[in-house]
Parts: C-alpha cells; sequence; structure tokens
C-alpha cells in the first residue's frame, strides 16, 4: 500500500515535470516608460552637455521570464535542422557554435537541459526567436527590465546593488554555469543577472558614438574612445561592462558566456 | 519555371524550331546549373532578404548572385555622411576601366526603412544622376536591415532625433556573395580596395 502510493507520487511528480519541461516559455508582460539609460537616444550634437539626457521611452512589452536553454535550443535544432552546429552556414554562426554539446543533435554530459544555452551566435539567437514568434530585446527593454532588483524597479542606484551584480563578475568562468531558476525580480524576471551575458536585438548598434561625420579622427568610426565618452551613468560598471561586451562582438561570434532570451512586441504599440 | 517557358515558347514555335529552342533552352540551363553550385557557407546571400528598389521593383539580395557587388548603407534624410558615401562609391568605380566597371553593381541598402520609400530613393537616384544599368538604391523592412548590416559588419543606431549614427563601410562581395574587402575611407577612392575590386573583376572575367 505505501510502496503503491509512493509509486503513484513518484508517477505523478515525473508527470509533472514533463509537463513543465514541455510547456511554452513564459512570458512576462513589462509596462514600459521613461527610462534614464547609461545609452542616450540622442545625439552629442543635439543635447546641451551640461543637461541630463533625455529619457528614452520604452513601449510596454513582453519578455522571457528565463534565458533560453539548451534543452530548448536543442528543441529548436532537431525541428530547424539548418541551425544544427555540422550544418549551420559560417556566415550565421563560427567554428565554436553549440561546441559545448557531445554533438550536433545532443546535449550530452557537459551540457545540462537547464543551464542557459551559450556558445550561439546573433544569428542563431534571432532565429530562434522567430521560430517562437518573438525577437530578442532591443538593449533598452533589456537595460530596463535588468535595472530591477525583488522590490523595485529602478534599483541602479544603490551601491548593494552594485555590488552584488560587479560581485557575479568576479567569479571566475571556469566554474560550470548554473541552472535557470533564480530569484526573480520585482517584474517577475529571472536571471539577468548572475548566469549569462545575454545578446541583444541591436548589439551591433551599441557604442557607435560619434557619426563618421566626424572625419579628423578614423579610429572614432570605431566604438571605444569616442563611445565611452558618450556614455551617461559611468559609476554602473555592471552595465558598461555589458555593453562594452556586446558591442566588441560580431552577430556570428559565441562564447561560453553568452546566450539570450526572446522578447515580444504588444500588438499595436510601437517598439 | 524552364518547363513553363518552353511549352509558352513551344505553342508558337514549329517543331523543328521548337526542338532547336529547346536544346538552347536546356544549354542555358545547364550553363546555369554549373556556374551556380553550392552556395559557399559565408556567403552574405545566405541571408532571405527581399529589397525593394527606387522603381519600387522588387528582388531579392540572393538575385545579384553571379556579378561582384560593390555595396553600402546609407540613408536619404542624413544631411552629413550619406551625399560622401555616394561620392565615394561613385569615385571608387571611376578609378576603373570602363570595361571593368561594367562587370561591377552597386547596391546601397538603407538604414532607414520608415523614411526611404521607393519614391525618396528615386528622388535621391535622379538627383545624383546614378547609371541606372548598374546602380541600386533599395530599401527592405527594419528587422532585414539589421541582419544585413550584421553580415556585412556595418553598426548603426538610431537615435530619438531621427538621425542614425553609422559607421562607414564599403564591402566588395565577389559573384558568390563572399565579401572579399572593405573599406572605410571617405572622400577618396581606397588605392587597395581598388586593387581588391580590380583582382575580383579580373578573376570573373577569366571564368565567366
Amino acid at each position: 500500500m505505501t510502496i503503491a502510493r509512493t509509486f503513484g507520487c513518484l508517477v505523478a511528480m515525473a508527470c509533472i515535470a514533463i509537463a513543465t519541461n514541455a510547456r511554452a516559455a513564459d512570458y512576462i508582460s513589462l509596462p514600459g516608460g521613461d527610462f534614464a539609460s547609461v545609452l542616450p537616444a540622442v545625439s552629442d550634437d543635439a543635447q546641451d552637455r551640461t543637461l541630463a539626457p533625455p529619457p528614452v521611452t520604452i513601449a510596454s512589452f513582453l519578455l522571457r521570464e528565463e534565458p533560453v536553454t539548451n534543452a530548448e535550443f536543442l528543441a529548436f535544432v532537431r525541428a530547424h535542422p539548418d541551425w544544427r552546429r555540422d550544418r549551420v552556414a559560417g556566415l550565421f554562426a563560427e567554428a565554436r557554435y553549440l561546441s559545448h554539446w557531445q554533438s550536433a543533435n545532443a546535449l550530452g554530459t557537459d551540457a545540462r537541459e537547464s543551464q542557459p544555452v551559450t556558445h550561439v551566435s546573433w544569428f542563431a539567437a534571432q532565429a530562434f526567436c522567430e521560430s517562437e514568434g518573438a525577437r530578442l530585446p532591443s538593449w533598452y527593454e533589456w537595460e530596463y527590465a535588468a535595472a530591477a532588483d525583488e522590490t523595485r524597479t529602478d534599483a541602479r542606484a544603490d551601491p548593494a546593488w552594485r555590488d552584488r551584480i560587479l560581485g557575479w563578475y568576479a567569479t571566475p568562468s571556469n566554474a560550470p554555469l548554473a541552472e535557470i531558476g533564480g530569484a526573480a525580480n520585482v517584474y517577475g524576471v529571472r536571471d539577468l543577472h548572475g548566469l549569462v551575458w545575454e545578446w541583444v536585438d541591436d548589439a551591433g548598434a551599441l557604442l557607435v558614438a560619434s557619426d563618421s561625420r566626424d572625419q579628423n579622427d578614423p579610429d572614432k568610426l570605431a566604438f571605444c574612445g569616442a563611445g565611452a565618452l558618450e556614455l551617461k551613468d559611468r559609476d554602473n560598471y555592471a552595465v558598461l561592462m555589458r555593453i562594452a561586451l556586446l558591442s566588441s562582438l560580431k552577430a556570428a561570434d559565441t562564447t561560453a558566456n553568452l546566450g539570450f532570451r526572446c522578447a515580444k512586441s504588444i500588438e499595436g504599440k510601437r517598439r | 519555371m524552364t518547363t513553363m517557358l518552353r511549352s509558352m515558347l513551344l505553342v508558337h514555335a514549329r517543331p523543328r524550331i521548337a526542338r532547336v529552342f529547346a536544346l538552347l533552352l536546356a544549354l542555358v540551363g545547364a550553363t546555369a546549373c554549373a556556374q551556380a553550385g553550392e552556395l559557399p557557407g559565408d556567403s552574405v546571400y545566405r541571408l532571405d532578404i527581399p529589397l525593394v528598389d527606387q522603381n519600387g521593383t522588387g528582388s531579392h539580395l540572393a538575385d545579384r548572385r553571379g556579378r561582384p557587388q560593390l555595396i553600402s548603407m546609407f540613408y536619404t534624410s542624413c544631411q552629413y555622411v550619406c551625399p560622401l558615401i555616394i561620392d565615394t562609391l561613385r569615385t571608387t568605380e571611376r578609378s576603373l576601366d570602363p570595361a571593368e566597371r561594367q562587370n561591377l553593381d552597386v547596391l546601397v541598402v538603407s538604414f532607414d526603412p520608415e523614411r526611404d520609400t521607393p519614391v525618396q530613393l528615386k528622388n535621391v537616384f535622379d538627383k545624383r544622376k546614378l547609371d541606372a544599368g548598374r546602380w541600386t538604391l533599395a530599401r527592405t523592412e527594419a528587422p532585414n536591415v539589421r541582419k544585413f548590416a550584421a553580415a556585412l559588419d556595418i553598426r548603426y543606431r538610431a537615435l530619438a532625433d531621427g538621425e542614425i549614427n553609422h559607421a562607414t563601410a564599403l564591402v566588395l562581395l565577389d559573384r558568390d556573395g563572399r565579401i572579399v574587402a572593405r573599406s572605410s575611407t571617405l572622400g577618396s577612392a581606397d588605392p587597395d580596395f581598388v586593387a581588391a575590386i580590380r583582382t575580383t573583376l579580373a578573376a570573373h572575367a577569366r571564368s565567366p
């Protein structure tokens, strides 16, 4: 009797586990609004540098609760074999793409199902999101969602918040990646900090600071020097490091710590 | 497509002429296939990007396969660099011999699909007196702009005041859509870039 009950219980739990695994990804609705980004939305010539830059207006949108996992990406690759690591076009992903998986269509022991997928290119991330009727979030959307902590929508001015995030950057990256399921922020979104870096839709658009109209210094066409000068809130290293990383990557690049989550526009709202 | 064309022609042709026609079509078809072959993995033509040109005519990016392409991106409401981009493309192609130039197409895609309608592109096309035989100014929808720019590694950011910050790049594609060379020189023809164009055109001429 006891054994039967235990067995039944186990079966039920297994069923719940399977159901949980198979369900569609959860998207959380974020209200949007005016937001002070570290990346001003107006050019330097258009603004009085003594004033704070005008806030960015973000339309309400949906954001995945969690980063995309290995298991989810494996299902995508199986359904879209053009994205297998042994078939993907070189234009869309470099050689390290999904290189931590055991094979082109199996995770193996080094890549656990509930870990966020990494070693994915921007093109592959875009394709995944499109396959679930979504897109990558814009930088502003990501930064806005990630400004929150468990209780506040904008915790960025709190030194404790900054220290906690910087603490993650200080941990060595050769330790195995944790699984998803971190604490939810005030919106209900998890793992924006502390797990992986994440692609954004306009990753190729970050840190273009001086326009190429400035012909005096050809290096300004690239990003670092001039771009850094334009960024606001330079004490916010945690966020600036994200921008620095993303702006250094090309769309076919992959890294061991870079994953993604998807977003959706809400019908009738402009991004 | 070929079959359709063939049957359309057959309706009006006499049997003998029809046979010759069919043979010719088969030959043309075979040549096209041999030339086409498998698209290289790093070809920009792996992207599925519909374009609409200054005349409102639709095409696909990959339709450009077969001839070397000089490519850049711009937006027409830009007061500063964009006129310079067209100037530079022109200066670059003018440093080629007329015979070389004939085998090079020029494609400039807008960063700004919202404002750069075909009519707007046509205005610029006419004002700058571009060569309609080889030049195309084109637009595509925003997500495609993002992918196209990513494939060419041309960085840009739309600003709230309507300006678009962007890196300038002239990119040379070989006839299979592989990036052969790039230049960010503005205002004059970059000699290394011109040399790369010459080499690519010469390779194309050797095995057309």
